[in-house]
């Protein structure tokens, strides 16, 4: 009895074993020669362009002094480093032998063409829901326009057992759902668009979805916000903490522009994602976006300009004769109003900082990046510069200003060990985005 | 190498990244109406304006500048006749000079943003902008007189 048993439970392994191993082994793709490349129409590489330049697929593609898609990007995980890619159409190096069934597959299951399970930093858990047709877009403009360069690709720094790709397929099994993106009928066109966009090629969720102990995006708390290299990628969904409501003209903005008029500007990890990223997409698809984002957060179409909460951030601004009494207010009044007060109304280009998604974060880790290092040409508002303040103030001015704003400008519960977490960020976040 | 313009022409400048962007338009470019105070954006002595908002150049990295548009007290007016020069000049603001192009620099930033502004207006905006001479009063004063004169000349078409 008891052998049969045991025998019985060795089965139920030794067939769980094999039966994984059947789900997990990918056959490789046959590789493809330049000669064998398909032609593509002028059209299909153009939507490519804008389909790669708003999925923003170079800016892990590209290390920091590296060739533009070649790849070996550090990113830190959490489990450890991995760099991403060769993603130029370099035969022995990068993507030159795939063909588009192989990169199909790629984008679609994040499995490469030798048939080797990727890593989810590729967020092919997103891309998975994009249509064939916008992936041979994305195909016919790296395989054309894209320059091969002949790299040496770096080795992911991954401890074992994570390092094992055969493992990834049951995360997988577990956590990614794969398959095409598919209408809610509930809702319009236009904001199907959005969430095709939002949910797929923009990937979204990958920063402001908080992930489980190994990595997955917890399906159950999307765009609930998270924490990445330091920095928080906001909620978007009715828990934002901002004090105005993000209405769909301020995402379009925020989207097209990199700024706002009441919530701020795009820095940081997200510098990148609306400069070099989503703003190239055409305006409807911003529309579309900003549909679907604006309904995340449960937002009213009201102008905010009127409401109380900017009358109120206003007076607040105005300058007090008390000031010079204390450290933060005083920082703040020489070195911040200048750009920062506003007279009648919030002006586009003078942050309110009252009201600024920064200040009224649950972390200050934006804010404290933002005054350490500034806003760069690229970043933000285009072609306007906030200095950082990294070698003027010490870490113990810049936790005073920010309590001021926090304190007395935001009206939020003080932020706890401010100054250190200012040393922190000085010591260890990234100096450049 | 990193480009940008100023006052109106594309300038190159082959330096460090890290450089402050006043020792680059002072020493590399050669332009030197604009001056070094503090160098920790304290004082407002090295305000230019980079894509037409008043900046601290002193803690303003060239790298954080490339494909701007600068704009230093010398380009503000080609004639020197912005009407803060000109406000300036008739109520004699300055005694010994040094914050006087910041000064103007952040105050024609002030009017853009701000046409009419208050005395709590200016006081909140133009903190940042130290004179060691102590011509607040006629600071505010050319202020005040630049609003009316650029108002009025708006109203005149």
């Amino acid at each position: 009895m008891a052998r049969n048993l045991i025998l019985g439970g060795l089965a139920v392994v030794v067939g769980g074993a094999v039966g994984f191993g059947l789900y997990a082994y990918k056959s490789p793709i046959d590789p493809i020669t330049t000669a064998q490349l398909a032609e593509f129409t002028p059209e299909e590489v153009e939507k490519g362009r804008v389909l790669v330049s708003a999925g923003y697929c170079a800016t892990c593609h590209t290390a920091a002094d590296g060739e533009p898609y070649a790849g070996n990007y550090a990113m830190e995980t959490g489990f450890g480093t991995l760099y991403s890619t060769n993603l130029t159409p370099d035969v022995e190096t990068g993507i030159g032998t795939y063909s588009k069934e192989a990169f199909r597959r790629a984008m679609h299951e994040g499995v490469d063409r030798e048939g080797r399970h990727l890593f989810p930093a590729f967020p092919y858990d997103h891309f998975t829901k994009m249509t064939d047709e916008d992936v041979d877009a994305i195909y016919a403009y790296i395989m054309t326009e894209v320059e091969p360069v002949k790299t040496v690709q770096k080795e992911n720094e991954l401890p074992f057992p994570l390092n094992q790709r055969i493992l990834q397929a049951g995360w997988k099994m577990l956590f990614v759902d794969q398959g095409r993106y598919e209408a809610d009928e509930d809702h319009s066109e236009e904001w199907n668009r959005g969430a095709y966009l939002a949910e797929g090629l923009t990937h979204c969720g990958a920063c402001h979805t908080p992930r489980n102990a190994v990595g997955a995006e917890k399906q159950s708390e999307q765009y609930a916000g998270a924490e990445i290299d330091r920095w928080i990628a906001p909620a978007l969904t009715a828990a934002n903490p901002s004090s105005v409501a993000w209405t769909a003209s301020e995402f379009k903005s925020y989207l097209m522009e990199g700024v706002t008029s009441y919530h701020g500007i795009a820095a940081g990890p997200m510098g990148p994602v609306v400069h070099e990223g989503v703003r190239d997409l055409p305006e409807s698809d911003i529309d579309s976006l900003a549909i679907y984002l604006a309904d995340q957060v449960g937002a009213t179409d009201d102008d905010p300009a009127q409401s109380e909460v900017v009358l109120a951030s206003l007076r607040n601004n105005r300058p007090d004769p008390q000031y010079r009494r204390e450290l933060g207010e005083r920082l703040y009044t020489t070195a911040c109003a200048s750009c920062h007060y506003n007279a009648e109304q919030i002006m586009q280009g003078r942050p309110d900082l009252g009201i600024n998604s920064v200040t009224n974060l649950e972390t200050p880790n934006n804010l404290i990046h933002v005054i350490l290092d500034g806003v760069n040409g690229p970043e933000g508002m285009s072609g306007v510069v906030m200095p950082g303040f990294r070698n003027a103030l010490d870490d113990e001015q810049v936790a005073a200003v920010s309590a001021y704003l926090r304190d007395k400008r935001a009206n939020r519960p003080a932020w706890p060990e401010l100054t250190a977490t200012v040393a922190d960020i000085r010591e260890n976040g990234p100096k450049t985005h | 190498m990193i480009k940008f313009e100023i006052n109106g022409r594309s300038v190159s400048v082959d330096a460090d990244p890290d450089t402050p962007l006043l020792w680059a338009i002072r020493d590399e470019i050669g332009l030197t109406g604009t001056k070094f105070g503090c160098g920790i954006g304290m004082c407002g002595a090295c305000t230019v304006h980079v894509g037409g908002r008043a900046t601290r150049s002193c803690i303003t990295p060239l790298s954080a500048v490339a494909d701007t548009e600068i704009t230093t007290i010398e380009g503000l007016d080609a004639e020197a006749n912005h009407p803060v020069q000109e406000a300036w000049r008739n109520l004699r603001v300055p005694q010994c000079g040094y914050c006087q192009s910041g000064q103007i620099m952040q105050a024609a930033s002030l009017l853009q943003d701000i046409p009419e502004p208050t005395d709590d207006d200016i006081d909140a905006v133009m903190t940042g902008n130290l004179c060691r001479c102590m011509t607040y009063p006629r600071i505010r004063q050319a202020v005040r007189d630049a609003a009316t004169a650029m108002n009025g000349a708006q109203d005149n078409g």
